[in-house]
């Protein structure tokens, strides 16, 4: 097993080593050639580190401008509901350095960027919905005059009572979409005639993403109402959309630019398109370059976050623990606006089954409306949402049963004969118990749980926790439209290629992954491929880089149009050379030429020459849709994942029953990445993911006051973890000799969201030492996210054994 | 009087003539300087991916330039990321390390990091864990899950790195200078006295940690301020066999060996004070003159007795900081008055000092409730306590209630008198209720503490 990134207590690492050396099997089936890979599952560093660290890598905030450019700032609102009255903006636009003030007429096109759904303003008209909200957009010669302009805009809002939390919106059935509902069998009489049945509730709260590099559009204005937008989004086909719809033009007329984001994580999905357009309105009306970039707080108060949600349900199970129905309401915080809502709870109620089979379910997803920032995109999109039901059911389940809830959860994963989804989708490829045992091995839990039982008898003050989660994580959008891609390579006749594609880099690593692919195509050094920025002049249509499949998708479309420029210089050398195609050959930059007598070798430069002068074009696009899957969005049923993702952790905190401060001691992860494309790559994601979920279930706290205004609007109020609060042992292992039984690239899979699901571990850890104040006997209710108070409340109803009843059958 | 601002910028002279002192550092390099490898995350000196390098008697200190003023870099020796340069041109060491260890993903917070690793480089640190998270507190990473930056720490920690050039003679600033006319940087105590005399609505500037934030995050820079760095009154530190003195202007980063020497249980509590950068620009007489609610010294203060010299033209008073906090952000400080410096006793024989901080994350957070606890016992009696928190009140206060309680009745009767003392609010830090709750069990704590030396009884030290 190759066994990465270990951290041991005294920090001193061991080397990234590559997945093996072993000749692999190349891409699926018949549509790789199954030679020995030279460039793809390998580790390889990130193709800007180098820019990275000497500070030359550019952001959007780090282009040159040019000399006339303006630059914008945004009026918001600070009052959560009411009517808006009055947008003077008299004084405002007679501020030095202001050169217009924008609202809503000021919009040539429709007023509105919404993503999927409509009436999601620019500028606000009658209604304000929420504290933050964008009013007007000053537009000056220095940033500084365009906030000070910022300042003097006068705004007149008759106030109304705001809808600030779930339980309100759901008791006034305040909705942004009709509730949705997955069900299997008939969950009411399975619950009746179940031997046991435990109702509990919980929540869990948002978090804001906190990318480095703030929300920032740069919009330059071109000939005859053209306009180029360099904007830090993962979804360059939005940005343009949206952008032509306020401007009331044609696709054609605006060209989106993204070399590279700052860190995204969902957030830059539909929120950056806003920011793209108020600049490019601004840059249309004024005809010259305007900058909007967000400062931190405006930010954080403007955008959406990561959806809380409330939760209820009614589990029954048999003696053993194995459970026979599941009754869920889970209700989201959507914020104001639909937004990308109606993705992130069907991506919840498609994961509340997590691993486990259930065999008559119901999770019943409603979408509160409520006068919050229109929450959005984040890094596991609704499935971080979705799994943690089952972890407190299955808790709940052993302690109340007395049995071991590891033991407890592994009894109800999916295996043969109990293996199709409530919505469902067969899980027809499953490592869970792969996983489960590695974990397990790994983390040498038997050893560990006697140790920490007995530090636990021994400590009055000081409790330590163990906890496991074992992870199924779909992967493809939930609407199959979404799930394509386009590609464009360019070979140069000296041997350098041009790669383009729809996928966006946010320092994830896809450009480097896909020049892999590329290179491995070509048998070519990877620094012959030039990734060059997405562009929508150069892929159209594209998809947003999201849902983990940036490389699935725009690494086959890659593949697919470099492999359409290999055939060609294939065919034209077996005609040049009067040989058979079978007699080419692709390997370390060169390319043989195995013709009887004579084996001839030539650069891969040389035979790009040969085929420009033999008329052969060393251009094409490539194209990727992904095959299997199909889902009905009313009935929520289908086969929305193309395959599922399976991991496992363990996790060991410790709490200070006085303060309720804790700490990660330990994590063991186990992620299946498919045949990793690129192991370094692949681990950066999994510590990175685990870590920003153990901040969303630990230190983030998002804190709106009785207005509704939201007051953690920066780093200093809005915690996300350090590099302290790591775990000081955190073991990660890419699951090894697991290729993706369906036709992946490369037989890889995909790793951006799935590993931030296993900080839930975590959570769970957290829980077993509170459980320890009441003697390992209570069931604990621990909302998330876990802050200091949460869990010295905890503690404090565990000790005094006030933890919720729960209902129990004959 | 025009006077330039005048400082080293990556081994270049830089004479600034015509611009605001109040711009800050972070401004001028991008938007004035072009050199946009120094980013700004959040303009509020808390995230670190604007962090600098000031270079200075030998030394090489992180910090964060979004919220320093340029008036308080003339004189100083700045090096930015694009002054990091290895043997003809390649990459710096500590860049490679960084590189090579997988430790950038979308690079946005790295040059941060890049510098906060140089200083660590420079400061002869090990590769120990805890070293090098004290190091990179102040720096915010959100995709590498910080795992790969560890490991090119422990690097990094054995690497020879040069040592900083010397700074050019030119730079020295024998006299006093004003900038701007706004921007008043005296060198002496007398000058100073004048300056605050003259001009009562400046505003003191010591780190601008807390000032700095005006001209970053509120774009509504001070129009006047004294710059107390230069005085060398206020950044002397001295100890007697009795007591500790320091300068209101000394860094945090100059005092902490001195305070640690005199309280040792100061070293986790000072290293969780705002971070390695804060602590290069930060000052006590700063933490004590902002008057926060929340700021992380004046319990401590309190605890241990402290008193303060106050100076102004009219003369010099002391007094004790019992008497300093009037109420909210207000306190006994005359117009003409500055703090010249705070001393504390040291702590008799059957004394002992003890601190908690309690917030959300380790580092860089801002306290929820902090405690401080002087405790004198003798024979098994507690014969004395001085009992202070922060975050319970509108100021830093003593729990007198519970100290009576303590005294007269012991832990039990002071745990439960703790409520008597404080009316703490709600607010995004904490709720009044777990706020009362954890001075309540902090001092629990203590009880455990005092009891048995040797417990562990905080997460951290597991």
């Amino acid at each position: 097993m190759a066994r990465l990134g270990r951290l041991s207590p005294t920090g001193r690492g061991q080397p990234v080593a590559p997945a093996g050396t072993a000749p692999r099997r190349s891409a699926a089936g018949a549509r790789g050639r199954g030679a020995v890979s030279a460039q793809v599952h390998k580790a390889r560093r990130h193709d800007s580190a180098l820019k990275h660290v000497t500070g030359q890598a550019l952001y959007i905030d780090d282009m040159p401008e040019p000399p006339d450019t303006l630059h914008g700032a945004l009026v918001l609102s600070t009052i959560a509901c009411g009517k808006l009255v009055k947008v003077d903006i008299a004084v405002a636009s007679k501020m030095p350095g202001v050169v217009a003030v924008l609202g809503p007429t000021d919009i040539p096109g429709k007023n509105d960027v919404a993503a999927i759904g409509q009436n999601e303003p620019l500028f606000a008209v009658d209604r304000i919905e929420f504290a933050g909200q964008t009013l007007a957009m000053v537009v000056a010669e220095t940033l500084d005059a365009a906030r000070a302009a910022v300042e003097k805009v006068v705004v007149e809002i008759e106030a109304e009572e705001p809808i600030l939390d779930i339980a309100t919106a759901l008791e006034r059935k305040a909705y942004v979409q009709a509730p949705s509902t997955v069900l299997r069998g008939d969950p009411d009489a399975a619950l009746a005639s179940a031997p046991h049945r435990l109702e509990a509730e919980f929540s869990v709260g948002g978090q804001e993403h906190f990318y480095l590099e703030g929300q920032i559009a740069f919009a330059l204005p071109g000939e005859d109402g053209d306009i180029t937008v360099h904007s830090s989004t993962q979804h360059p086909t939005e940005v343009q959309h949206i952008c032509a719809r306020l401007l009331g033009c044609d696709f054609n007329r605006v060209t989106a630019v993204v070399r590279r984001l700052g860190g995204g994580f969902g957030g830059k999905e539909s929120n950056a398109s806003w920011v793209a357009a108020a600049a490019a309105v601004a840059a249309n009306h004024t005809g010259r370059p305007v900058k909007l970039r967000l400062p931190r707080e405006v930010d954080m108060v403007a955008t959406g976050k990561r959806h809380g949600f409330d939760y209820r349900y009614t589990v029954g199970f048999d003696d053993e623990g194995r459970v026979r129905a599941l009754d869920a309401v889970l209700a989201a915080d959507a914020g104001w606006s639909l937004d990308l809502t109606p993705g992130v709870v069907a991506r919840a109620l498609t994961h509340t089954d997590n691993a486990y089979w259930i065999p008559h379910f119901r999770a019943v997803g409603y979408a509160c409306r409520t006068n919050k920032q229109s929450n959005t995109a984040f890094r596991g999109f609704g499935g971080p949402q979705g799994v943690v039901i089952m972890e407190d059911a299955l808790d709940r389940i052993a302690l109340h049963l007395g049995r071991d809830p590891v033991e407890v959860r592994a009894l109800n994963f999916y295996a043969e004969g109990r293996d199709e989804t409530p919505y469902g989708q067969k899980v027809d490829e499953n490592h869970l118990a792969r996983c489960w045992a590695e974990v397990k091995k790994g983390g040498e839990i038997e050893r560990r749980r006697a140790e920490i039982d007995a530090f636990n008898a021994a400590n009055p003050v000081l409790k330590r926790g163990l906890g496991l989660f074992p992870l199924k994580f779909g992967i493809s959008f939930n609407l199959p439209h979404m799930n394509q891609a386009g590609a464009l390579v360019h070979v140069y006749t000296d041997g350098s290629i041009r790669l383009n594609h729809g996928g966006t880099e946010m320092g994830q690593g896809l450009f480097i992954k896909v020049a892999q692919i590329v290179a491995e195509v070509f048998k070519v050094d990877i620094d012959r491929i030039r990734p060059s920025a997405t562009s929508t002049a150069e892929v159209p249509n594209t998809s947003p880089t999201a849902a983990s499949t940036g490389t699935d998708l725009n690494g086959w479309a890659a593949w697919e149009a470099a492999n359409t420029i290999r055939q060609r210089m294939v065919a034209y050398a077996a005609e040049h050379f009067g040989v058979a195609e079978a007699d080419i050959e692709f390997a370390d930059g060169t390319v043989r030429i195995a013709k009887p007598g004579s084996n001839q070798v030539l650069s891969f430069a040389e035979l790009a020459k040969l085929c420009w002068l033999g008329r052969v074009s060393l251009s094409s696009t490539g194209y990727y849709k992904t095959p299997k899957i199909h889902w009905d969005p009313v009935a929520m049923r289908g086969r929305p994942f193309f395959y599922f993702s399976f991991g496992a952790a363990m996790a060991e905190v410790a709490i200070d029953t006085l303060t309720g401060e804790s700490r990660v001691l330990r994590a063991d992860l186990v992620q299946d990445c498919g045949e990793s494309l690129n192991p370094a790559i692949d681990l950066g994601q999994i510590e990175g993911a685990f870590v920003q979920g153990q901040g969303w279930l630990t230190c983030e706290e998002l804190w709106w006051d009785a207005r509704g205004r939201l007051r953690t609007t920066g780093p200093s109020t809005y915690k996300i973890p350090g590099s302290r609060d790591v775990p000081p042992v955190f073991n990660v292992t890419l699951l090894d000799n697991a290729p993706s039984r369906e036709a992946t690239i490369f037989r890889s899979k995909a790793v951006g969201e799935p590993p931030l699901m296993l900080a839930t571990a975590v959570w769970t850890a957290l829980k077993d030492a509170i459980g320890a104040v009441g003697g390992r006997n209570a069931a604990v209710r621990l909302d998330a996210p876990a802050t200091p108070e949460r869990v010295l409340a905890a503690v404090e109803r565990a000790r005094q054994g006030r933890e919720q009843s729960v209902t129990r059958n004959g | 009087m025009a006077d330039n601002m005048r400082f080293a910028l990556n081994d270049t002279l830089v004479d600034v003539p015509g611009l605001s002192p109040m711009t800050t550092l972070l401004d001028w390099l991008r938007d004035h300087r072009g050199l946009r490898g120094t980013k700004e995350g959040c303009a509020e000196g808390d995230c670190g991916a604007c962090t600098v390098v000031l270079e200075r008697d030998g030394r090489r200190e992180a910090i964060n330039s979004c919220i320093v003023l340029l008036g308080q870099v003339d004189g100083q020796s700045v090096r930015t990321v694009e002054g990091l340069r290895g043997a003809e041109g390649a990459p710096h060491p500590v860049q490679t390390a960084m590189a090579e260890a997988d430790a950038t993903q979308c690079g946005f917070c790295t040059p941060g990091f890049v510098m906060s690793a140089l200083a660590f480089a420079s400061g002869g640190n090990t590769a120990d864990t805890g070293s090098i998270h004290d190091a990179l507190a102040g720096n915010l990473c959100r995709c590498t899950g910080y795992r790969p930056i560890v490991e090119a720490m422990t690097r990094i920690a054995g690497l020879a790195v040069e040592p900083p050039p010397a700074a050019p003679a030119i730079l020295a600033r024998p006299a006093s200078v004003v900038f701007d006319g706004a921007f008043f940087a005296p060198r002496t105590l007398d000058e100073l006295l004048d300056l605050r005399a003259a001009h009562p609505d400046a505003l003191l500037l010591a780190g601008a940690t807390d000032l700095g934030l005006l001209a970053s995050r509120a774009r509504k820079p001070p129009k006047q301020v004294i710059h107390l760095r230069h005085v060398p009154e206020l950044a002397a530190i001295s100890t007697t066999d009795d007591k500790v003195t320091i300068g209101a202007a000394a860094t945090y980063a100059a005092a902490t060996s001195t305070l640690v020497e005199a309280f040792p249980a100061l070293r986790s509590y000072l290293s969780r004070l705002g971070s390695r950068q804060i602590r290069n620009m930060g000052t006590i007489g700063g933490n004590i003159g902002t008057a926060s609610p929340i700021g992380d010294m004046p319990p401590v203060l309190l605890a241990l007795e402290a008193s303060l010299t106050l100076v102004s033209k009219r003369g010099t008073r002391e007094i004790p900081l019992d008497d300093f906090f009037l109420y909210y952000r207000k306190t006994a400080l005359a117009p003409d008055e500055i703090i010249q410096s705070i001393s504390m006793p040291r702590l008799w024989e059957g004394e002992s000092f003890h601190c908690d901080k309690v917030s959300k994350r380790r580092d860089q957070d801002i306290s929820t409730v902090a405690g401080a606890y002087r405790v004198r016992i003798r024979n098994g009696k507690i014969e004395d306590a001085r009992l202070a928190f922060g975050g319970m009140a509108a100021t830093p206060r003593r729990a007198r209630a519970a100290e009576a309680a303590l005294l007269k009745d012991g832990f039990a009767a002071a745990i439960a008198a703790v409520g008597e003392d404080f009316k703490p609010v709600d607010d995004w830090r904490g709720s009044a209720d777990y706020r009362l709750q954890v001075a309540a069990n902090l001092l629990r704590r203590l009880e455990l503490r005092l009891a048995d030396p040797q417990r562990v009884l905080e997460v951290e030290a597991l």
